[in-house]
C-alpha cells in the first residue's frame, strides 16, 4: 500500500498552488520603492585591450544617476575563486583575478565594462548606448590546445594559458603506463563533451537595496546558495559583516548549477546601492544570461582503456583539456579534477587509473558546473570506451559491464581513484534495467524499424555519482575553501506545529513538500503542521545551499539531527509532566508513554508545557523547544544505475529519433517516488539534449554563435519520447541517518553516453563503420560520420 | 505615452504606456500581474503566454497598444471563482507537471489553449502544440500527462 504521509509517499506538493496561480515571488518580481536600474554595457570583443572609456555624455542623458566603470570600483576585491587545486608537481594553480567591472582588458564576449543607473531600464540601456569605449582589439583565443601552444595571454601577469596540470593519482602514472603497454587488447577514443549553457528558465536577477540609516544591505538574488553569496560577497569582495548584510534568494526559476556561483552583477547592485543611497536592480535578458551565465562541460579528452581478450578491465589512463574560460568562476576549478577524476572507475573493478586534467583560459566566458559537474564527463568518456572496446572485443555490451562490475559482497569498496563506495548493487539495476526496457524484445523492434528503412539501435550503459561531496576535513585538505555541511533549525511553536529553515535551497526540488515528510514521521504529525523557511539569511542558520545532489543527503540529514535533539527534550518535558524518568518514555504516532504503563500526553501538551512553563522543570531544563543541528556527512553517497535507449536513424538525412529511454536507478531509499520520478525526467531531458542538439559554438573571433534560443537548441516537448523509470532497486546508504543518496544529477550523468552508444549501435548495425560521432549528434554530424 | 484600456482577467483596466512597452511589461510591471514571466528576448521560451481574446499568445511579441479594448486571461485568471485551482491548474498538480514553476504560466495557458481547441488530444498532438513552450525542469513528461489527465476530466 502506498503511503499518503510521510517519507515513501508521494504527498502532493505544498510549492505548487502559488506557482501555478501566478503568486510565486521570483526575483525579478521584487521591487523596492524608489528603485534604480542597472544596464551593464557589455565587450562585443572577446578579447582586448581597453584605451579608454569616456562616459560623459552617457551621464548627461535623461533619468541617468550615475556610470560608473572599472577604474570607479577601485579598492574593491574581485571575485574569489571557492577551490584551490594543486597540480602534479605539488604547485598551487594559476589564480589570476576576476574583476567586478574590467580594468585594463576585456577577457570574454559578455565582459562588463561600465555600468549605467537610471531611472528605468530603457533610460539605463540608452545611456549605454552613449558610452565610448575604445578597445585595441587582441587576438582571442578559443581552442584549447592553441592557447597552450603559444596563443596571445588570457591573464598576461601568469604567462600562460594553463591553469593547472593535475594528475590522479601521481603515484599511480607508471604503473598506468606499464599495464596499458602491456595489455592483451588495448581500446582507445578521443572524444569531446560539448560545450553547454545551463538555461535555467529564470534569467539571472540581482536587487540591492541599503538602509544608510542602519548601514545594512539586502541582496534579493536568484542564488542556489544564499548564505555562501553572503560569504563570498561580504567577505571577499565589498567587506560587508555578516550581520550587516541579508542576502535573500526567494523563489527560483530553476539554477542546474549555474545560480551556485557569485557573480559581478550581485556585488555590484549591492555597491552601487550604497554608494547611491538607492534600491538597484539588474535584470538579465536571455541574450545577456548567454554570454554571462556560466556554461558547463567543455572538455576534449583522451582515454585508453586496457583489457583481457576476455574483457576484464586492468587499467584506465585519461588525458583532459578542460576550459575554464576567461576567469575562474566560483567552483570551476574542482569540476574538471575533484568531481571528475575520481568518477573514472565507475561501476568497475578496473585495478588501475590515471586522470591527467590540464585545465586551460581562454576568451570565453567562464565555465562552472552544470548539472552533473565532472561526472557527467567522467561518465561519458568511460561508457563510451567501454562499449567500443566491447564492439571489438565481440562482446556484448551488457555483458561486458556485467563482467567488470563492483559487485554486492564487496562494499565498501575502496576504488583507485580515493573513493570508498559504502553500497551499490549493480547487477540488480542491470537486471532491472532488462526488465523495463525490454531488451529482450529489440531484435523485435529493430526488424520493425528496418522494414520502414530506419535502422534502430539499442545504447546500454551505467553510471555511478557521488553527492553530498564531504566530510569538510577531507574536502579542505583537497583544496576546497568552503566547509561542505549542512544546516536545520526545527522550531516547534507552543501549539504543536512546527517550522524547519533549512541552508538548502530549492529552486524545483520541492524540499517545502518533502523536508515536512521526514519530520512528519518522526513526530507523528500531520504534514501540514510543518512549514519550511528556506533561501533567506535573515531566517535561517549558515548552510551550504543546494547543488550536486546534496539537499536530502546532507540537509535531510541535517533535519534529521535537529529533529532527534527536539524529541530528546520533549521526552524530558513529557517525563516531568508524567513524574517518571526520561529513560522510560517512549514517543510513537505523536503520543509519549512510560513504559509498561497506561500514562501517555500527546504532543501538543508537551508543545504548550515548553512554552507556558507553569508546570516545567525550570532548574533543570530552559524552556521552548527549538534546536538546531549542523550536519557534515562522514563519506559521499553514490547513486548509481543503468541506463538504456533506443533509436531511429533516418539515414537519408542523419536524423535521430528517440524511440524508447528506460532508467534503472538506486537512489537509496526515496522519501518523494513522484518527485524522484520527475527528477530523472528532467535529467534526462538534458542529457538527451546534450547528446541530440545543445551546443554553445564559438567562432575563432570568440563570438558565441548560438547565443539565444533561436540557434542554442534547447530540448522540446517533441524531441523526448516517454520515459520509463524504476527506482526499486534501493541499497540504503549506510552513512546518513536517512539511508539516502540523491537523485538531483543522476538523469543528466547517464544519459548521453546511452543516446551516443545507442546511434553508433544502430549505424554499425547498418554496416556503417563508425565508431564514435561527438555529440551533439545532430543531424548533419550523423549524414556526415554515414556520407565519411 | 499613451493610453491602454483592456479588460483583464475580468477586470477593466487602463494604464499609461510607450509606444514599445510590450503586453508581457505592462501586465507585469504596469498591472502588477507578475505571473506572467518572461524567459527569453526572442518569443521562443512561452513563459510569457496569456490569452488575447480567448487565443494563446507570447505577450513578448506584442505591444500593449495592440491588445488596447481586448479581453486578456493571464494565469492569474485561471483559478476557479471561489479560488480553487481550475481543472488545468489541478492537473498540472496532480501529475507533478512543473518544478521551478517558472515556465508554468506559459505551459498552463498553452494547455488550456490547446484543451479549448481539441479535448481528446493524443501524446504526439500534445507534445507538437507544446513545441513554442520551454521547459528545463520536467522533461515535458508530467506536463503532458497533466494535459491528458485535464483532458479526460473537461471530458468527463
Amino acid at each position: 500500500m502506498p503511503r499518503d504521509q510521510g517519507i515513501g509517499a508521494s504527498s502532493a506538493r505544498r510549492e505548487d498552488v502559488r506557482f501555478l496561480t501566478g503568486n510565486g515571488r521570483y526575483t525579478d518580481d521584487f521591487n523596492v520603492h524608489g528603485q534604480k536600474y542597472v544596464h551593464f554595457l557589455r565587450s562585443d570583443v572577446a578579447h582586448g585591450r581597453i584605451r579608454s572609456v569616456n562616459t560623459l555624455a552617457a551621464a548627461a542623458m535623461p533619468g541617468v544617476i550615475a556610470v560608473f566603470t572599472g577604474e570607479d570600483l577601485e579598492g574593491i576585491g574581485g571575485l574569489p575563486c571557492g577551490w584551490l587545486v594543486t597540480d602534479r608537481h605539488g604547485e598551487p594553480m594559476n589564480e589570476p583575478g576576476h574583476p567586478v567591472l574590467a580594468v585594463g582588458k576585456v577577457r570574454h564576449v559578455g565582459d562588463p565594462i561600465a555600468a549605467v543607473v537610471a531611472d528605468s531600464v530603457a533610460e539605463a540601456s540608452d545611456a549605454a548606448e552613449a558610452i565610448e569605449v575604445d578597445i585595441e582589439e587582441l587576438p582571442a583565443v578559443i581552442n584549447m590546445a592553441a592557447a597552450l601552444e603559444g596563443g596571445s595571454l588570457v591573464h598576461d601577469e601568469i604567462g600562460t594559458n594553463l591553469c593547472y596540470d593535475w594528475g590522479f593519482v601521481e603515484d599511480s602514472r607508471e604503473a598506468v603506463d606499464a599495464a596499458i603497454a602491456e595489455a592483451e587488447h588495448v581500446t582507445s577514443l578521443e572524444l569531446v563533451n560539448n560545450r553547454l549553457v545551463a538555461n535555467a528558465m529564470e534569467p539571472r536577477v540581482a536587487l540591492g537595496d541599503y538602509n544608510a540609516s542602519n548601514d545594512e544591505s539586502t541582496l534579493y538574488t536568484t542564488s542556489q546558495n544564499p548564505h555562501v553569496i553572503r560569504l563570498l560577497m561580504g567577505a571577499f569582495v565589498l567587506q560587508i559583516p555578516e550581520h550587516k548584510l541579508r542576502v535573500v534568494a526567494p523563489d527560483v526559476g530553476g539554477g542546474f548549477g549555474s545560480k551556485i556561483f557569485h557573480y559581478a552583477e550581485e556585488a555590484f547592485c549591492t555597491l552601487a546601492s550604497r554608494r547611491l543611497r538607492v534600491p538597484v536592480k539588474w535584470t538579465a535578458s536571455r541574450s545577456e544570461a548567454f554570454v554571462t551565465d556560466a556554461h558547463g562541460r567543455d572538455h576534449v579528452t583522451k582515454i585508453d582503456l586496457a583489457l583481457s581478450k576476455d574483457g576484464k578491465f586492468k587499467a584506465i589512463r585519461t588525458s583532459t583539456l578542460a576550459n575554464l574560460g576567461a576567469y575562474l568562476s566560483t567552483f570551476s576549478t574542482s569540476v574538471p579534477t575533484w568531481l571528475h577524476g575520481t568518477l573514472m572507475a565507475g561501476n568497475y573493478t578496473t585495478p588501475l587509473v590515471y586522470v591527467n586534467v590540464r585545465a586551460v583560459f581562454t576568451n570565453t566566458v567562464p565555465v562552472d558546473a552544470y548539472r552533473g559537474a565532472g561526472r557527467p564527463e567522467a561518465t561519458f568518456q568511460l561508457e563510451r570506451v567501454i562499449d567500443k572496446a566491447a564492439r571489438e572485443l565481440g562482446i556484448d555490451p551488457v555483458e561486458i559491464r556485467r563482467r567488470n562490475f563492483v559487485q554486492p559482497d564487496q562494499f565498501p569498496y575502496a576504488t583507485p581513484v580515493a573513493l570508498e563506495y559504502d553500497t551499490g548493487n549493480y547487477p540488480a539495476t542491470m537486471d532491472k534495467l532488462v526488465e523495463i526496457a525490454d531488451l529482450d524484445g529489440f531484435a523485435a523492434r529493430a526488424e520493425e524499424s528496418a522494414s520502414r528503412g530506419r535502422l534502430r539501435g539499442l545504447g546500454v550503459n551505467c553510471y555511478i555519482e557521488a553527492c553530498g561531496i564531504a566530510p569538510s576535513n577531507l574536502v579542505g585538505q583537497l583544496g576546497a575553501r568552503a566547509g561542505l555541511y549542512e544546516s536545520a533549525t526545527v522550531r516547534v511553536n507552543a501549539t504543536g506545529s512546527v517550522t524547519v529553515m533549512t541552508g538548502c535551497h530549492s529552486h524545483g526540488q520541492s524540499h517545502e513538500t518533502t523536508f515536512p515528510q521526514v519530520v512528519s514521521d518522526m513526530l507523528g504529525i500531520d504534514e501540514g503542521q510543518i512549514n519550511v523557511l528556506h533561501g533567506d539569511t535573515a531566517n535561517a542558520p549558515m548552510g551550504m545551499g543546494t547543488y550536486g545532489s546534496r539537499s536530502i543527503a546532507v540537509g535531510g540529514s541535517a533535519i534529521v539531527r535537529a529533529t532527534e535533539k527536539i524529541v530528546a527534550k520533549a521526552k524530558r518535558i513529557a517525563a516531568h509532566l508524567m513524574e517518571a524518568s526520561a529513560d522510560d518514555i517512549e514517543f510513537a504516532d505523536g503520543v509519549f508513554s512510560v513504559a509498561g504503563t497506561d500514562k501517555s500526553v500527546a504532543w501538543g501538551d508537551v508543545c504548550l508545557t515548553a512554552y507556558v512553563p507553569h508546570n516545567y522543570p525550570l532548574d533543570k531544563l530552559e524552556p521552548g523547544l527549538e534546536e538546531t543541528a549542523f550536519y557534515d556527512p562522514a563519506n559521499f553517497t553514490f547513486p548509481a544505475g543503468a541506463y538504456a535507449c533506443e533509436v531511429e536513424v533516418d539515414t537519408d538525412t542523419g536524423a535521430v529519433e528517440i524511440c524508447s529511454f528506460a532508467a534503472a536507478d538506486d537512489f537509496g531509499n526515496v522519501i518523494n517516488p513522484m518527485i524522484v520520478d520527475g527528477q530523472v525526467h528532467g535529467g534526462i531531458a538534458q542529457g538527451v539534449g546534450q547528446a541530440l542538439r545543445e551546443h554553445a559554438i564559438y567562432d575563432s573571433n570568440g563570438q558565441l554563435l548560438t547565443g539565444s534560443y533561436m540557434d542554442y537548441a534547447m530540448p522540446r516537448a517533441d524531441d523526448l519520447p516517454s520515459l520509463v523509470v524504476d527506482h526499486s532497486c534501493q541499497t540504503p546508504c549506510t552513512h546518513n541517518p536517512l539511508g539516502v543518496k540523491g537523485c538531483g544529477e543522476a538523469g543528466a550523468i547517464g544519459s548521453p553516453p546511452t543516446v551516443v552508444n545507442a546511434v553508433i549501435d544502430a549505424l554499425q548495425r547498418g554496416g556503417y563503420d563508425v565508431d564514435h560521432i561527438d555529440m551533439p549528434l545532430s543531424p548533419s554530424r550523423v549524414w556526415e560520420a554515414i556520407n565519411g | 505615452m499613451a493610453t491602454v484600456h483592456m479588460v483583464v482577467n475580468g477586470r477593466e483596466v487602463s494604464g499609461e504606456v510607450e509606444g514599445r512597452t510590450l503586453l508581457s511589461d505592462f501586465l507585469r510591471n504596469g498591472l502588477k500581474l507578475t505571473g506572467t514571466h518572461i524567459g527569453c528576448d526572442t518569443s521562443q521560451c512561452g513563459a510569457c503566454v496569456v490569452h488575447v481574446n480567448g487565443k494563446a499568445i507570447k505577450s513578448c511579441t506584442m505591444f500593449a497598444l495592440e491588445a488596447s479594448d481586448s479581453t486578456v486571461t493571464t494565469i492569474e485568471g485561471m483559478a476557479n471563482e471561489d479560488g480553487s485551482l481550475g481543472i488545468v491548474q489541478q492537473a498540472f498538480q496532480d501529475h507533478h507537471g512543473l518544478q521551478c514553476g517558472f515556465c508554468t504560466p506559459g505551459m498552463v495557458m498553452s494547455a488550456a489553449a490547446l484543451l479549448s481547441e481539441n479535448l481528446t488530444p493524443g501524446e504526439a498532438e500534445i507534445r507538437d502544440y507544446l513545441e513554442g513552450n520551454i521547459c528545463r525542469c520536467t522533461g515535458y513528461q508530467n506536463i503532458v500527462k497533466a494535459i491528458q489527465g485535464a483532458a479526460e476530466e473537461l471530458a468527463a
